[in-house]
């Protein structure tokens, strides 16, 4: 176990080196999914690394050996077919290394997808990230507050994120809290992450969604409950409340810089949620959840958001 | 290009046979194709939008139509192949007609079943339903419109060229496409119609 | 008015007036030139109407190098945008365009007749046939292949090039987003093109089945054919879904239907969904043919036979089934939940193991072997240390978890041209080193060529693996610019340096291609590699029937058996041989679809229609047509294999052999 990190850290330092001392944001996590995806990335790195360097070895070998200019003229390679036990290794090892990666993944992906480990008591504050060309929409329904292009998060929470978009399927990533997840039209999908530090994070949109893509970003800002409190009433003291008028009008292509209003669109607008979510419904595969969802839609709910 | 009289007629050239192999593995993409179409009807065939269901729109009576007369051209159409097995060409030519009369029916039908859909406000833009259940049936339609066309150039061969191991060939191929053909309507019977009449 | 507006160019630059301008200058120069040589008529009764294997393998070959400068061209656009933050040279709207045309040019219209350009070449010379089953099919596909590939590339300069990246997810390409008509020409050049490979596909399954040489089981097959037939069965199971796909979107953009709007109960994952169950087994259409190409190519130059030969053929049937049950990891991230991610994560990571047999056989082949570094095998040396690392990256992305992070960035770029340069790219281009003297009858030049490969990979290392890190760093991928801030700029300019040297690279093919031309010996003899499998055991050029007599198999490598076992590879006498007549059929079909293509592109009904018919009475035409081909009689072979010095009626083929 402790060679194994000291090899991960030395892997770590090596990608560090690289790329010129930054720590790469994804491998400088702030939360503890990232920090799970992280730790999974360099696990990873670390095995396939040994793959990499076995494989060269092997072929450096076998070209300095039997090389045409090493050998006689008169040297005829002999017929050979094949080795049972060979061929076991070779298909055995890397079973073996995939079995292994194939139980770390698998893990990972019910750990990614509920409630961030140590969280898991506590209730996680809810935001709505609607994403449209080319900006974020941010609503938090418990505290009556819609930003838009930035967010503001409490540390030490847990943080679940309900994705959907007015527009192409994007995708809402902010890399030092882990992963993303697609927001598309038609449902809702759910992210949840936490942070543990106080600080300044990117954030962005990662799906190419047209001429504004490049600059779909928006800007995290972790602090404390107490300062998100603050923050919380401070935008009730000082913010307009949003309009259905004015949020249409914010729907419309372009860029916009950040901006905060008291209330949320999901009042006028509400997300095209169902009341079973496949989402959290993991027991179902993509095939009958596809089914599912669209039973669940049925055409009532449907011409609901259509007509936004 | 030898003959071999071991074998029958449509199989006696080695052309012949490749052909046929070939014609088989066609096949093997058609039934990708229709795959990809189900999936997309029973992936879309609750998404009707502001439309009309599947159950709202669907009528027995043509379907069953529909059903029977490509289900009797299928039988006929194997008729045909076995008279040209005897060499008895206007029985098989006889036969053929008759598939494809009952195949212009079939098609005259769902002619008329798509005005029907047209009548009771289901286009073919109203819904992700409506999209998914006419591409669906339109590709089988087209695929007997073509064999139409394809059959009556086969009879007309026949009929001016006899029986040779080229005309078999060709009579032989069309009767396992327009089996194909069927097979698909059943799919198109019982997992479009009557699922969705239920 | 407005009817010719939809013609012009929405985003125009001085690159694509520039373009437009060389374009009409080359087509005139093209034109006179033929008029002056008086070309014309070679070029319609020798290529325009073959239905020979070799010559249809040779004008796709042709086109894939074209398709390839094309693709470059968007490459390097992209890359010198990128070099800098806040670069100037293009902006969003171009930027997007040229992504979009570069990953649907490389993918379909360079790598695809590429190997297909193999496949024709190949596969009817190793199973000692004639030609393929269906001659003109197979013209057909050709050209439906070049009209599409010829719609797309107008694209740029009649109406505005597809816009919403090669993958081109709705409702992004739907109408309400991607407004000009570029994404129409997206949807009919692939599914013209698309059915020319369709139609390939089908035509080599039924070649490789029924048409091998007596005493050719199929465990007898060389490996390249081997992989060929695979690689076309998977053809054949995966072109139609796109089929589908693409008569789908196009609905949507023409006719309105509503599949993948956001309306009306339209569904855009389904689009994603149909487009990757396509897509992941088409990387394997591409990969399965280029494994056999390095087959061939690494047991030739190791002088040995290739190890594991049944592991070999296990493992791709593995990887052509596996292919079908990975698609759902493009989009790990859309939400379908841990359980679906986790079956997939694991599908997608069992496809390694097929693979790393792979690549343990081959460097097992050249163990105990007598290693020739000739520029094809440096390109197979090169290919299996760069392809571990494409393929080891494959892993880390899918294990899905992980993949939320590597998602949509660089790190995700970098690994699949990882995968497909040293992969397919650098498999191409061994393989047109390898089989030029067999069509050309001259080597291409060894010192030229080692330096392109060295130009190549060092410019392929330097281009990609930087992209590693700026990914894991955030630098999403499809971006046009970045802000300084991010920090990417100095590893985004060596990847530039990169991208440069790889460009500087494949114009040294061009100037090797016109050097040796001019320069190489002819007198090679008809194997000058010391090569292994039966394409070998004819001459060189190739004569229009292939073998004066059908040859006798023994064994997976039957011309070596051949050359050191003295097994006879000819016995009998020489008969007539059988051939297909030329047809101009299918060049006249390539044109009608064209227009087919471009009417719908322009919602043109009444030449849309015209056109239609007109495919139809070619079909017609053919239908009652009665085509019994023709015979080379003996005196005529005789007469032909006399010229290339063959000893006529031995057992044997004594033949002078130079060693390179």
């Amino acid at each position: 176990m402790k060679k194994k990190w000291a090899f991960l850290t030395s892997m770590m330092a090596l990608v560090l080196l690289l790329s010129g001392c930054e720590p790469l944001l994804v491998l400088d996590p702030k939360g503890p999914q990232a920090e799970r995806q992280a730790s999974d990335i360099m696990l990873s790195i670390g095995i396939m690394a040994v793959i990499v360097v076995v494989v060269m070895a092997i072929l450096a070998y076998v070209l300095i050996k039997y090389r045409a200019s090493n050998q006689s003229d008169d040297y005829e390679p002999p017929h050979i077919e094949g080795n049972h036990i060979v061929e076991a290794i070779c298909v055995g090892v890397p079973v073996l290394i995939v079995a292994y990666l194939s139980f770390v993944s698998v893990k990972s992906n019910y750990i990614v997808e509920s409630a961030p480990v140590g969280y898991e008591d506590q209730e996680p504050l809810v935001v709505y990230a609607s994403s449209s060309d080319w900006k974020w929409h941010f609503s938090y329904p418990e505290e009556g507050i819609e930003t838009v292009n930035y967010l503001y998060i409490p540390t030490d929470r847990p943080l679940e994120f309900k994705l959907y978009s007015y527009g192409p399927i994007t995708s809402f990533w902010i890399p030092q809290l882990g992963g993303q997840k697609y927001a598309m039209a038609d449902m809702v999908t759910t992210l949840h992450l936490a942070a543990d530090e106080p600080g300044e994070y990117m954030g962005r949109n990662a799906n190419f969604s047209g001429k504004g893509f490049a600059e779909n970003t928006f800007n995290v800002t972790a602090m404390s409950q107490a300062d998100f409190d603050e923050w919380v009433e401070e935008v009730h003291e000082t913010a307009e409340p949003i309009t259905e008028n004015e949020f249409e009008k914010l729907l419309e292509p372009g860029h916009l810089g950040q901006m905060t209003f008291t209330g949320t669109h999901l009042e006028f607008s509400p997300a095209p949620e169902h009341e079973h979510h496949a989402e959290s419904d993991t027991e179902v595969d993509s095939e009958s959840e596809t089914h599912d969802h669209s039973q669940h839609e049925g055409h009532a709910e449907h011409t609901d958001h259509s007509s936004h | 290009m030898k003959i071999d009289h071991a074998q029958p007629l449509e199989y006696s050239t080695d052309q012949n046979q490749l052909n046929i192999l070939g014609f088989w593995i066609f096949l093997g993409a058609e039934i990708m194709l229709f795959a990809t179409l189900f999936t997309a009807y029973f992936t879309l065939s609750h998404r009707t939008g502001s439309g009309p269901t599947p159950a709202e729109i669907f009528e027995i009576t043509p379907v069953l139509i529909e059903t029977f007369v490509l289900l009797t051209s299928s039988f006929t159409i194997g008729l045909g192949i076995h008279a040209m097995r005897l060499g008895r060409k206007n029985a098989m030519v006889s036969f053929f007609a008759i598939t494809l009369l009952l195949g212009l029916v079939f098609l005259g039908v769902e002619v008329f079943e798509f005005m029907h859909y047209y009548h009771v406000g289901a286009t073919y833009q109203t819904s992700a339903f409506t999209a998914a259940l006419m591409t669906t049936l339109g590709t089988h339609g087209g695929h007997v419109t073509l064999g139409l066309f394809w059959g009556t150039f086969i009879i007309i061969q026949v009929i001016k060229r006899g029986l040779t191991p080229q005309t078999a060939n060709k009579a032989f191929i069309f009767s396992l496409y327009w089996h194909f053909l069927d097979v698909v309507w059943i799919f198109i019977f019982s997992f479009i119609y009557l699922k969705g009449m239920m | 008015m407005e009817f010719f507006q939809r013609f012009a160019i929405p985003h125009p630059s001085p690159a694509i007036y520039a373009s437009m301008v060389a374009i009409a200058l080359v087509s005139i120069a093209i034109v006179v030139g033929l008029t002056y040589f008086k070309k014309w008529g070679y070029l319609w009764h020798e290529w325009f109407t073959t239905v020979d294997h070799k010559k249809i393998g040779i004008m796709y070959l042709i086109s894939a190098l074209l398709m390839l400068f094309r693709g470059g061209a968007d490459a390097i656009m992209m890359r010198a945008q990128l070099a800098t933050p806040e670069a100037k040279l293009l902006d969003a709207q171009h930027y997007n365009e040229i992504f979009t045309t570069h990953g649907v040019v490389m993918i379909l219209f360079m790598a695809m007749p590429f190997i297909f350009a193999f496949m024709n070449l190949i596969v009817p010379l190793q199973i000692g046939a004639r030609d393929v089953a269906f001659p003109r099919l197979n013209a057909l596909s050709f050209w439906l292949f070049f009209a599409g590939a010829m719609l797309f590339n107008i694209s740029f300069v009649i109406g505005g090039s597809p816009d919403a990246g090669w993958t081109s997810y709705f409702p992004l390409a739907g109408n309400d987003f991607s407004t000009s008509v570029g994404t129409n020409y997206y949807m009919l050049a692939i599914q013209i093109s698309g059915i020319g490979s369709l139609m390939t596909g089908i035509n080599f399954c039924t070649t490789i089945l029924k048409m091998r040489a007596p005493g050719m089981t199929l465990m007898k097959m060389p490996m390249f054919t081997w992989s060929a037939f695979i690689a076309n069965i998977i053809v054949v199971f995966a072109f139609p879904v796109l089929t589908v796909a693409l008569l789908m979107g196009t609905a949507d953009r023409l006719f309105g239907a509503n599949f993948f709007t956001t309306a009306n109960g339209g569904m855009d994952m389904l689009w994603a969904n149909f487009f990757w169950v396509w897509g992941h087994p088409e990387v394997y259409i591409l990969i399965l043919p280029a494994f056999g190409l390095y087959s061939e190519i690494i047991s030739t130059f190791s002088g040995r036979n290739l190890y594991g030969y049944k592991s070999m053929v296990w493992s791709m049937v593995l990887i052509s089934l596996l292919s079908f049950l990975v698609w759902t990891h493009h989009f790990f991230t859309m939400g379908q939940g841990a359980l679906t991610n986790s079956i997939f994560s694991i599908t997608t990571m069992a496809i390694a193991v097929p693979t790393g047999v792979k690549i343990f056989n081959w460097l097992f082949t050249m163990w105990k072997g007598k290693i020739r570094f000739t520029v094809p095998m440096l390109y197979s040396i090169g290919f299996i240390p760069l392809f571990t690392i494409g393929g080891v990256t494959g892993v880390m992305l899918a294990m899905s978890a992980a993949d939320y992070q590597y998602h949509n960035t660089m790190f995700l770029v970098a690994h699949f041209h990882n995968t497909i340069i040293p992969g397919v790219v650098f498999a191409m281009l061994a393989g047109l080193t390898y089989y030029w003297p067999k069509f050309f009858g001259f080597i291409l030049n060894e010192k030229i060529g080692k330096l392109t490969f060295w130009l190549l990979t060092v410019g392929f290392v330097l281009a990609f693996f930087p992209m590693y890190i700026t990914g894991l760093d955030g630098q999403a991928r499809r971006m046009y610019t970045y802000s300084e801030a991010t920090g990417f700029g100095p590893l985004n300019m060596v990847s530039f340096v990169g991208a440069a040297l790889m460009a500087i690279g494949f114009v040294t093919i061009v100037y090797n291609i016109y050097y040796s031309f001019k320069n190489s010996p002819r007198n090679i003899g008809s194997d000058p590699w010391d090569a292994r499998s039966l394409e070998w055991a004819t001459h060189t050029p190739v004569p229009e029937y292939n073998f004066a007599r059908v040859p006798q198999i023994s064994s997976s490598q039957t011309f070596w058996d051949s050359k050191k076992n003295g097994h006879a590879l000819f016995k009998g006498e020489i008969e007539d041989i059988h051939m297909p007549n030329k047809s101009g059929v299918p060049f006249v079909m390539g044109i009608i679809f064209f227009i087919v293509g471009f009417s719908f592109v322009f919602a043109l009904w009444v030449p849309a229609v015209i056109a239609l018919i007109g495919v139809f009475v070619c079909m017609t035409l053919r239908s009652f047509e009665q085509d019994h081909g023709y015979h080379i009689h003996v005196k005529e072979i005789k007469e032909t294999e006399a010229k290339y010095g063959e000893v006529l009626n031995s057992e044997d083929r004594p033949r002078t052999t130079t060693r390179v």
